[in-house]
């Protein structure tokens, strides 16, 4: 058990110190990088917890997708650490506000254990024995929640589809390449083979 | 006493397990290079590496030797601990994946519930050490070869998870071991033989091979992301390369060549232990990669693009749906 609490303390220790790097560091670049090894940490967190389905798929969906596009952004921003800074003071109340207001709802969550204790009950409990993860998750996202699951699916399409079609655009005056007719190109109708008499040219 | 019982003991075994399997694979890397250059050019026509000690079995070492006695050079306008970091980043990634491998029955370093997973979120990192280093590199060539490779790896992440998946139905587990013992009757390579494709090709754009070696086109971006290494940090990526080669094929054979499986459970071929059959399965894979490399021009951009999304997300979408409807139409869902 003193392991798996140094564990712990390591990753819960990381993650907040990268996630504080994440707000703090200069470099948009380098605020990616923290952000990416904050999810590490916090998947080590739900290793910890034996939720290893879970811990797999943040770190799939998350750093292996969602953090390369963000990567991917960030350094393509031609960025003015300059003018970065110049906002600063005028964005900082409002920052604060959103801070408060998160702060609040964190110490609402943990003192509703104390005004209704009976609400512990319905909290996360471990899975039962003989039940892998993925089993778990499958029965109640497949089975008994199908429904919401298919409509958040409906939803998140509809959400792509929307993005598509406001960015989507065909400007007649790009030229595009029409790969059907490359892939349909045939040796006999493009290449000519001439036989050149000498001194006469084609 | 009872520190060493629960703490030491165990430490020192898991330590002596990943030895013993890191060694081997150092040495396999090595010779995989000039497993490399001999085939490439027996195909060419050519001797090949022949100098260096009997039938030029030391040229690894020679070449290894060489990178390191020459001088590490950081660029001036690279973001030194960045540039420092992703050559680590990818050998380690490369190496870590191996702990859930396979090799015989219980001859795995961590017998995982979620093996499958594991190895997809590890080979899905595999894209920041080059995205990290074309980006601290500080040069037009690291960055635009690194902003291909990107594109390229997070484009056929996506088949390859479908791929993933058609297995996963039909074993019914996310454990690698479960999924060699599902293979007994017969490899998925034969009923699911359009996904084994798809895969393999998938596998030769995840780890950056000919014929989608475009992050390091040599005629367009010299050397592409790690063009401004050299001495030990170009070794590691060297390294990490050929490492990922070994992997991906070690990934083909548990899902579709049956792992350490004979090919028949029979007399002479059951005598042959398990792990033996494993690296002969993965040798064979990792010769259609270097059979490949020789015979195919490299794709354009483009070109490869429109694979990864229009041609093998489809069909392995397709088949996804294709394999989940004959499991229910016949009930052998597992």
């Amino acid at each position: 058990m003193a392991l798996q609490a140094l564990v712990f303390y390591l990753f819960a220790f990381v993650a907040v110190a990268s996630g504080v790097m994440v707000v703090t560091s200069r470099n948009p670049v380098h605020s990616v990088l923290f952000l990416i090894l904050a999810f590490f940490n916090a998947a080590g967190l739900f290793v910890l917890m034996g939720a290893e389905f879970l811990a797999m798929i943040l770190v799939v969906v998350y750093v292996g997708a969602v953090a390369v596009l963000f990567l991917f952004v960030v350094m393509m921003l031609d960025i003015n650490f300059v003018e970065l800074r110049q906002g600063f003071a005028r964005y900082l109340p409002v920052g604060a506000l959103i801070g408060l207001v998160l702060l609040a709802e964190l110490v609402l969550i943990a003192g509703v254990w104390t005004f209704a204790p009976d609400v512990t009950a319905s909290a996360a409990a471990p899975i039962p024995e003989g039940v892998t993860n993925t089993e778990a998750l499958g029965q109640v996202i497949y089975t008994q929640y199908v429904l919401a699951f298919q409509a958040a699916g409906m939803v998140l399409l509809v959400a792509m589809i929307g993005a598509i079609v406001l960015t989507l655009r065909h400007r007649p005056d790009v030229k595009r390449q029409s790969i059907d007719k490359q892939n349909l190109r045939r040796p006999e109708d493009v290449v000519e083979i001439v036989k050149v008499t000498r001194g006469g040219g084609v | 006493m009872e520190f060493i019982d629960t703490y030491v003991i165990p430490g020192a075994i898991i330590v002596a397990q990943i030895l013993a399997l890191v060694v081997p694979l150092l040495v396999a890397v090595a010779y995989l290079t000039y497993f490399e250059r001999k085939v490439i050019g027996a195909i060419q026509l050519r001797k090949g590496p022949n100098v260096v000690g009997p039938f030029g079995l030391f040229q690894p070492f020679a070449d290894a030797l060489k990178l390191l006695s020459k001088e590490t050079i950081l660029p001036a306008g690279a973001n030194k601990i960045i540039f420092l970091l992703a050559p680590m980043l990818t050998f380690v990634l490369s190496l870590i994946a191996w702990a859930v491998i396979p090799f015989d029955e219980g001859m795995v370093i961590a017998d995982i519930n979620v093996g499958v997973l594991y190895l997809f979120a590890i080979s899905s990192l595999g894209v920041y050490g080059v995205i990290m280093s074309g980006w601290a590199s500080n040069s037009k060539y690291a960055f635009l070869g690194a902003l291909r490779s990107a594109a390229q790896m997070v484009s056929y992440e996506v088949s390859i998870g479908f791929v993933i998946i058609t297995v996963l139905l039909c074993v019914g587990s996310l454990n690698l071991t479960d999924i060699v013992e599902a293979q007994k009757t017969v490899w998925f390579a034969i009923p699911l033989l359009p996904m084994f494709v798809v895969f393999f090709i998938s596998a030769l754009a995840e780890t950056n091979r000919a014929p989608f070696d475009l992050p390091e086109g040599e005629s367009e971006l010299v050397a592409g992301y790690f063009v401004e290494y050299s001495s030990m940090s170009f070794a590691l990526f060297f390294l990490g390369e050929y490492a990922n080669m070994i992997l991906m094929s070690g990934i083909t054979c548990v899902l579709f060549l049956g792992g350490w499986l004979p090919p028949f459970d029979i007399a002479p071929f059951n005598w042959v232990p398990g792990p033996i059959w494993f690296i002969l399965k993965i040798s064979l894979v990792l010769f259609v990669f270097l059979w490949v490399r020789a015979t195919f021009p490299r794709y354009r951009y483009d070109q490869l693009m429109r694979l990864g999304w229009k041609i093998f997300l489809p069909l392995s979408l397709f088949w996804v749906v294709v394999t989940a409807g004959v499991l229910v139409a016949f009930d052998w869902v597992p």
